[in-house]
Order: C-alpha cells, then sequence, then structure tokens
C-alpha cells in the first residue's frame, strides 16, 4: 500500500486540533502568566502580617455607587477568630494603586499593584491565614516557587539523563556499565530516606533563595537515573537504524551524529517525559514543604501553605480557603498530566515505522 | 482440471474500495471483478499502491474499517455473500475456510509463544474434530517440509530463519484446511533460493491437498508454471486477465508487457532493463 | 567528477583501469554472547577469508544467501566494522588500521548505498539536509546556498522532483528513497560504492529504474561499485565479475556470462537454478 502522502503539521497545530490539548496549555498559561505578575497581582506582599485580622474569612463583594467594592468586618470573638460583616459598611476597590514596591521579572522596580483597599482596610480574596497574611497574595507568590521548579528541576535532570543515557547508549563500553550501575545504585535506594539524608546532610539554617536551590538539585539528583535509562535505550535502538550507519560511513563525528541525528529523534520522548515528570517535582517540593523540610518561613510555597493548613484548627472552624494551595497543586498537576498524554497522542504516530 | 460449468469458489464482482482520511478519499481498488474454480491458482500481480494486497485482504474483511469502506461489490465464497455476513459468522471463514500466509514471517508470528502454542490455537479454533493436536501439528510441520519437526514444535519464532517462519505460517494455514489460501507476496521478504523452496512447497501442497490458491505478488517472474491464470492491476483496477500461458505468451496490456519486460533474466549482462513509461500508461488509461 | 585524472601513486602493471581496492585474506569475527564478566572466549566468524580486488569503473558482483557474509564484508570495507584479520587496501594504501578522523579521506571516495529504504533515512531531516550533510563534511568550503543548489543538482539527477528539498522522507515512496540514498553517496564525488542489496526491498518494477540508474551513474561518472545481492539475476545485470560466497567463503569467482554458461561450483548451480524463469 502506498503510505499516504501528507506533509506533517507542526507539533504545536496538532496540540491545538485537540480539545485536551488546548485546556491544558490553556490552564497552564493561565497559571505560569500569574506565577511570572504575582507581585503585580497580589495586592499584598508574602510575608505582611496583621495580626488582628488572622484566620479572616475572605471578603464579600458587593457593588456600590462608587463601582466595586468589598464588604468590611468587625472580629466578634477574637477567641475564636469570628468575623462578621458590618452592614451597609464597604470600602472601594482601588485600581492600580500605590503599595509596596517590588521588582517585576527580578528587573522592573515597581510600586503599582493591580487592585488594593485604602489602608487600613484589607482585601482577602481568599481569606487570611494564621498570622493574618493573605491567602490569595502567598498563593501567587507560592505559584512562582512551586511552578518554577518542576521547570528547572526537569531540565537538570533530563540534561544529565540525556548526557548519561545517550552517551552510554551510543558508544557503549565501559561508561555504559558506570551510568547503568549508578542509575541502579540510586533507585535501589528509597527514595524518600535519600531525599531527607541529602537535606540534613547540610546546614539547615540556609537562606530560602538556598534551600530552593538546594531542592531542585536534590529532586534532580533523584530524578535523573530514570531518564538515563530510558534515554540509553532509546539512544541503544537509534544507533542500530540504518541512518546512523549512514551517518558514519559520510564522515560525521560521533559528536556530530549525536547532536544531529539522535537528538532530534529523541526530541519527542522528552517533551512527553518532560510534561509527565513535572508534576513529580511540584509534589515533590510540596512534600518536602509540608515536612518542614523544604521552602522555609516567610517565604511562600504551595506545599508551606498546605503545612500550616494541617493545624486542627483549621479543620475544627473550617477555614476551608486555606486548602486551596492544595487546589492549585491539584489543578497544576492534572493540567500537566493532560499536557503529557496529549502529546504523547500526537507524537506517537510518528515513532510508528512505514509500513508497507 | 476443474469443471468449467462447476460454480466458483471465489467469485468477485465489481469490487470498489475507499479509503477516507479527514483529507480526502483514496479508491484504492475500482470495479474489480475475477474468480476462482476449486483447486485453482489465481496471480494478482501488480505494484506497490495497485490495490492487489487491499483485494486480496478484503476477501476476508481483514482491512481496518475505518478508513477502509467498500462501496460496492460481492465476494462470493463458495456461494455466500462474505460482505454481507455478520462478524460471528464470518470468523468461521477466516483462517478456517480461508487461509493467510503475509509477506513478513518475523511479524506475522507472534515471538513470545511457541510453534506448538500458535499451531495448537489455530487448531482449537478450527479443527474441533482434532483429538491429538499435537500429532496434527507435527503431521502439518512435516507436511511443510520441515526436517525435524519435533524440535520446530516446540522452538520459539526467534530460532528459525525466515524461510523457515514462513514454512510454519504454511503449516499454519494447512492444519485448518483451507479451501481458499491466500499467499499475499509470501516471498518477498526472503531470499531468492529460498522463494524457489516456498514456491515449490505451495505449488506441491496444491496438487496433494486440492485447495486454491490466490499469489498476490509484484514480480511475473514468480507466475509462470505457478498460477493458471493471472490478473494484472494497476491503480486498482484490472488492466488484463487471462489463462497464464497466453497471457505471457502474448501480453495485450502496454502495462503488462512492461511488467513482464522489467523483471531480470540470466544471461542479459549488463543489458539495460526495461522500465515502465508511467506518463505514456497515463496518456493510454485517461480517455477511458 | 571523474577519476581518470586521478592517478594512482603507484601505476599498476596491467594494462587496465587503476586498482582502487583490494581485500585480502579478510576475515571478520564477532564473541558470542556468555562467557564470565563479558569475556566470550566463542566466536562466529560470518566472514572467513575473502580476498578480491575492484578497479575504477568496474562493477564487481558479490552474490549469496542470507548468512552467506555478503553483507559484513560490505560493512567492513566501509570500515562500519573492524576486521579480526586480514588487509584492505584502497589505491595501496591500508585502510583496515584507520580509525577516527584518519579514515575521512577514506569516506570521500568510499560510500554505501543500503538495502532498507526506509531506515537509512533520517526521518527528522529535510531531504536538503540529508543530501547536504556530506557537503557539510568533505567540502567545507561551500557556504549554505551553493550546498543547496548542489543538493538540488544531485536530486535532479537521481530522477527526483525540484520541490523535493523541503520535503521530508516519509513522503517518499521506497524507490525514491533510494534515489535519496542514491544521490547522499554521490554527494561526495565518490570513487565506489559499495551498494548493499539496494534493490531487495523494492518491486521488480522500481528495482529495474534503480538498477539503470545505477549504470547510467557508472557510466557518467566512472563510478566502481560493489553490488551486493542475494538474486544472482540482478548480480549478473550489473558485474563485470561475480563473486559468489557462501559460509564466509568464495567459492567461485567468474564473469557473468562463463558463469551463466558453465557454472563451476554446486552451490552457484543452485543459486542459478532458484532465478525464476519467464
Amino acid at each position: 500500500m502506498n503510505p499516504v502522502l501528507r506533509k506533517r503539521s507542526s507539533l504545536w497545530q496538532q496540540l491545538l486540533a485537540r480539545p485536551p490539548g488546548v485546556l491544558a496549555l490553556g490552564l497552564l498559561g493561565f497559571l505560569y502568566l500569574c506565577a511570572l505578575f504575582a507581585p503585580f497581582l497580589a495586592p499584598y506582599g508574602p510575608g505582611d502580617q496583621d495580626l488582628q485580622r488572622t484566620y479572616h474569612p475572605p471578603t464579600g463583594l458587593t457593588w456600590t455607587q462608587e463601582g466595586l467594592a468589598v464588604r468590611l468586618y468587625e472580629n466578634a470573638d477574637p477567641t475564636q477568630a469570628l468575623y462578621r460583616p458590618i452592614p451597609g459598611k464597604t470600602a472601594a476597590i482601588q485600581w492600580f494603586p500605590g503599595g509596596h514596591s517590588y521588582r517585576l521579572f527580578g528587573l522592573l522596580p515597581c510600586r503599582r499593584h493591580l487592585f488594593g483597599v485604602e489602608p487600613p482596610h484589607k482585601v482577602y480574596l481568599l481569606g487570611s491565614d494564621s498570622t493574618g497574611r493573605d491567602v490569595f497574595s502567598r498563593l501567587l507568590y507560592g505559584a512562582q516557587v512551586s511552578l518554577s521548579i518542576g521547570l528547572i528541576g526537569i531540565s537538570i535532570s533530563l540534561g544529565v539523563g540525556l548526557i548519561a543515557g545517550g552517551l552510554a547508549g551510543y558508544f557503549g563500553g565501559w561508561f555504559d556499565s558506570l551510568v547503568m550501575r549508578t542509575t541502579e545504585l540510586l533507585m535501589a535506594i528509597p527514595g524518600l530516606y535519600l531525599l531527607l539524608a541529602l537535606r540534613g546532610a547540610f546546614a539547615s539554617q540556609f537562606g530560602s533563595g538556598e534551600v530552593y536551590l538546594l531542592i531542585v538539585v536534590i529532586l534532580s539528583f533523584l530524578g535523573w537515573s530514570g531518564a538515563a535509562r530510558v534515554i540509553r535505550g532509546l539512544a541503544l535502538s537509534l544507533r542500530a537504524q540504518t541512518f546512523v550507519e549512514a551517518a558514519i560511513v559520510t564522515g560525521l563525528s560521533p559528536w556530530r551524529i549525536l547532536w544531529r541525528h539522535l537528538l532530534p529523534n529523541l526530541a519527542s520522548y522528552l517533551l512527553v517525559a518532560a510534561a509527565l515528570s513535572i508534576p513529580g517535582y511540584i509534589l515533590g517540593e510540596a512534600a518536602l514543604s509540608f515536612l518542614g523540610i523544604g521552602i522555609q518561613e516567610p517565604s511562600a510555597s504551595w506545599g508551606l501553605m498546605l503545612a500550616q493548613a494541617q493545624e486542627m484548627k483549621v479543620f475544627m472552624c473550617n477555614f476551608w480557603w486555606l486548602l486551596t494551595p492544595g487546589a492549585a497543586v491539584f489543578v497544576t498537576v492534572a493540567a500537566f498530566n493532560l499536557l503529557g498524554d496529549t502529546l504523547r497522542d500526537v507524537i506517537d504516530p510518528h515513532f510508528r515505522t512505514g509500513s508497507r | 482440471m476443474s469443471d468449467p460449468n462447476a460454480a466458483p469458489l471465489l467469485q468477485v464482482s465489481d469490487l470498489a474500495i475507499e479509503f477516507a482520511s479527514p483529507e480526502r478519499t483514496i479508491r484504492a481498488v475500482d470495479g474489480v471483478s475475477f474468480s476462482m474454480a476449486n483447486g485453482s491458482t489465481l496471480a494478482v500481480v501488480g505494484e506497490s499502491g495497485s490495490g492487489k494486497s487491499v483485494t486480496a485482504l478484503s476477501l476476508a474483511r481483514l482491512l481496518p474499517s475505518p478508513p477502509a469502506r467498500v462501496r460496492s461489490g460481492k465476494i462470493l465464497f463458495d456461494g455466500t455473500d462474505l460482505l454481507t455476513l455478520p462478524e460471528t459468522a464470518l470468523r468461521h471463514y477466516r483462517g478456517g475456510k480461508i487461509a493467510y500466509v503475509f509477506q513478513e514471517p518475523s511479524t506475522s508470528l507472534n515471538p513470545v509463544f511457541s510453534v506448538a502454542f500458535q499451531l495448537s490455537e489455530a487448531m482449537a479454533l478450527h479443527r474441533h474434530d482434532l483429538t491429538d493436536r499435537r500429532a496434527a501439528g507435527l503431521a502439518a510441520l512435516s507436511e511443510v517440509g520441515i526436517r525435524d519437526p519435533e524440535r520446530c514444535w516446540k522452538s520459539y519464532p526467534h530460532e528459525l530463519s525466515g524461510g523457515m517462519q514462513q514454512r510454519v505460517m504454511i503449516a499454519m494455514a494447512l492444519v485448518c484446511r483451507p479451501q481458499l489460501l491466500v499467499a499475499d507476496e509470501p516471498t518477498t521478504a526472503l531470499d531468492v533460493t529460498i522463494q524457489a523452496q516456498i514456491l515449490n512447497l505451495l505449488r506441491d501442497i496444491r496438487s496433494r491437498f486440492g485447495m486454491a490458491i490466490l499469489l498476490i505478488t509484484h514480480n511475473f517472474g514468480l507466475v509462470k508454471g505457478f498460477a493458471d491464470h493471472v490478473v494484472v492491476m494497476f491503480r486498482g483496477k484490472i488492466v488484463e486477465q487471462g489463462p497464464t500461458d497466453s497471457l505471457l505468451a502474448a501480453p495485450r496490456h502496454p502495462y503488462t508487457q512492461a511488467l513482464i519486460a522489467c523483471v531480470p533474466r540470466l544471461g542479459e549482462s549488463k543489458k539495460r532493463l526495461t522500465t515502465i513509461d508511467y506518463d505514456k500508461l497515463d496518456a493510454l488509461l485517461s480517455p477511458s | 567528477m571523474t577519476n581518470s585524472t586521478l592517478s594512482s601513486p603507484h601505476p599498476d602493471p596491467e594494462p587496465l583501469s587503476p586498482l582502487l581496492l583490494e581485500v585480502e585474506k579478510l576475515a571478520v569475527r564477532y564473541p558470542l554472547p556468555g562467557g564470565f564478566l563479558g569475556r566470550s572466549r566463542r566466536f562466529v566468524e560470518p566472514v572467513k577469508g575473502v580476498s578480491f580486488r575492484i578497479r575504477a569503473g568496474q562493477t564487481v558482483g558479490l552474490v549469496g544467501e542470507s548468512g552467506s557474509g555478503k553483507t559484513t564484508i560490505g560493512k567492513a570495507i566501509v570500515r562500519l566494522i573492524s576486521p579480526h584479520s586480514g588487509e584492505i587496501r584502497y589505491r595501496q594504501e591500508r585502510i583496515d588500521t584507520l580509525s577516527g578522523a584518519r579514515l575521512r579521506p577514506y569516506r570521500k571516495r568510499v560510500q554505501m548505498i543500503f538495502q532498507d529504504p526506509h531506515n537509512s533515512l533520517n526521518p527528522r531531516l529535510t531531504i536538503a539536509r540529508i543530501v547536504g550533510e556530506p557537503l557539510e563534511i568533505h567540502f567545507p568550503a561551500l557556504r549554505a546556498q551553493e550546498r543547496r543548489d548542489r543538493a538540488a543538482q544531485l536530486l535532479a539527477r537521481v530522477g527526483l522532483p525540484a520541490d523535493s528539498l523541503d520535503r521530508f522522507p516519509h513522503e517518499f515512496s521506497g524507490g525514491q528513497r533510494q534515489r535519496i540514498g542514491i544521490a547522499r553517496a554521490l554527494a561526495v564525488e565518490p570513487e565506489l560504492i559499495v551498494c548493499d542489496e539496494p534493490v531487495s526491498a523494492l518491486d521488480v518494477s522500481v528495482q529495474a529504474q534503480i538498477v539503470n540508474l545505477l549504470q547510467d551513474l557508472q557510466q557518467e561518472l566512472g563510478l566502481a561499485y560493489l553490488f551486493i545481492s542475494h538474486d544472482l539475476a540482478v548480480v549478473e545485470h550489473m558485474s563485470d565479475l561475480v563473486l559468489v560466497l557462501n559460509e564466509g567463503r568464495i567459492v567461485e569467482e567468474a564473469p557473468p556470462e562463463e558463469l551463466y554458461r558453465n557454472p563451476q561450483n554446486e552451490y552457484t548451480r543452485k543459486l542459478l537454478a532458484a532465478v525464476p524463469s519467464l
């Protein structure tokens, strides 16, 4: 049978032709935009406390002559964090008010925020936590940590896995044995213990930036072995393909063959693997922070915020808004998995060789 | 040979098959009609894309649908229209009355099961009368010229050479005692020497068991001395058909002539081979 | 492009075209799996001492069944595998001992065409890149546009349409892919091409086109071929000299007419008998 001759449409076009792909990309795009513009979108800083307003419920929104406004609350019983809206009293929402200063993208100095209310009133879209910090703002700042850790982690672990696995598969010999034995060693150690041990081996007096880096390195160190083994297998089978032999006969150097002929054929696998592995890093960070050995206060991350939500009080008093980081983790992980599955569906037919 | 007045074993009439994709629809088989008598051999010759394999697969409705779709036509096997038969009744024909041998023996056999398992499975499906499957299987293996059937019975496909694998495929077809054996390019993946052996085997089986054989091939060289009748297909249509000897001696259609001429012959060293002039054929075929 | 101007450093005594390739007592061995710590003591030897020569512009046919060692010989000549013993000389220079970058000048002179047209082209590269790659290596002075023009010329020479350049291998039929493989081999302007079963996976009608193309290219460019096939009819058509290979040894060596008329070896007769007649 003749293969149906058709131009291969680009990965993007095929991805966008599928509803799950559009949904996943849309969600992730939204989440990453939120993280990128977190300081602008958040009305308050991640560490801004207000001990007068602990466990404040989400403020209600109403419409007044002056436009959109928030209700004002009075603290009925400070021992129980019981807040009651004061009837008829509101504070108008200001658009683009000046607030605490920050640097957008870490570069542009800026003082404007998207919205806010006239101090001393406060707007808590998703309530406040035990020290009166705005959960909505912390959720946005936490997204910066939680969402970037996956991207950076996967770049490191897939990078290491690609180099180690690719070279092992292509050259074989002692290097292959070395890499494979190392990965087996890593995989034989239970992941959680290794994680705790590595975390414990370093001083706990690190600043939050250093802890962030440390977590990325630890997670990547654990993650590269699986990728390396799969990539080695792929490289091994690609090496046996005739087009690699043809490249050798042409006189290409091994590095050029790896770069030109192996890497493009691995690219689709790497893409799928990346999409499906990123949730592991997000969950890994959340787990570490939840256990108290990840991101440290007063920085925000989703895992850390959930750790605070585990207090008995939160469940007893039904402070549901403190669980929103869990929902954010869920949505992100689900979106990445959806993207990975859709990518695999799109790419898989290309792996099939021409059938006659 | 067979009685010309008897009802044919297989009668394909005005068969048209399309492959639909979102972009376009391709007509792979277009108005194909031919018939085969009991115990006869027919060769369908054509190039890749001529629709010969599609025709062969459609006989037992083996084409995946979608994308394949039968637009029109009838396939009468022993008086039954296979195209309208319900799926459950069709299973009786598939592998039972109509057996297939495919091009790639290495992919037609399941690599994780032994020859014994795969042969027994075929018998379990289609030969309920057999009590001793092992004996029947060993007999089938020796019928296809395997010298050590005991050893072959126990082995796995990867332990056998391509020629041996193809013999096992033929044995699998044989144990079901089919009335029609469809051999779809059975020798294309094999060496010329093995090809000759497999063709001899098929010829031998036909005379011993009296089954009809439908040979699908791109090589006119295999037709002579094997098939009683030839059907030549080009772009989904039959361009010529007739008894092998007369067709080979005096091919009428230019496509048939070219297809015969392009086969390399021994003793014609360094001579240019004849190739098919598709432009000329297009010009010839377009007015009709 | 022709090699008639490139005379060998040591002129051959015979009044024939210059000697390109000399294979002497070539043997290839693979260790069998097993043995302690991967140190195997058992071997298979698919090629057991094979000697032959190829002159400029000549076609030597190598015929034998699967497992006779014919593909192994081809791969040893292009140094995809290393011989166990014996010598391979190209224009009097030993190439079986070279490796890495020192093989590069040799790779410009000896190229290979592969059997499987589906596997021999990288599915992720355009035809322009596939055909242009040898030019990048062996003609580094060419600019990108010159490479592209040269690739277009090569594709036209093997009978492919000009719009093939920016397409991908999966858009082509088996015969067309084999033409692309030939264009890639021609790009370095080689003197000798090892053709490893180039037509075995193709329809007979396409096979005829490729065989004719190879013969035309030989006439035009003065190429020499080592033509490997299991099909004696095709080998006979192509070759000036036929080597019959059985179980790693050459059992008969003769010009094709002689081989056809008066086969000496039992195995040759078996191969001849297997060719279907019309």
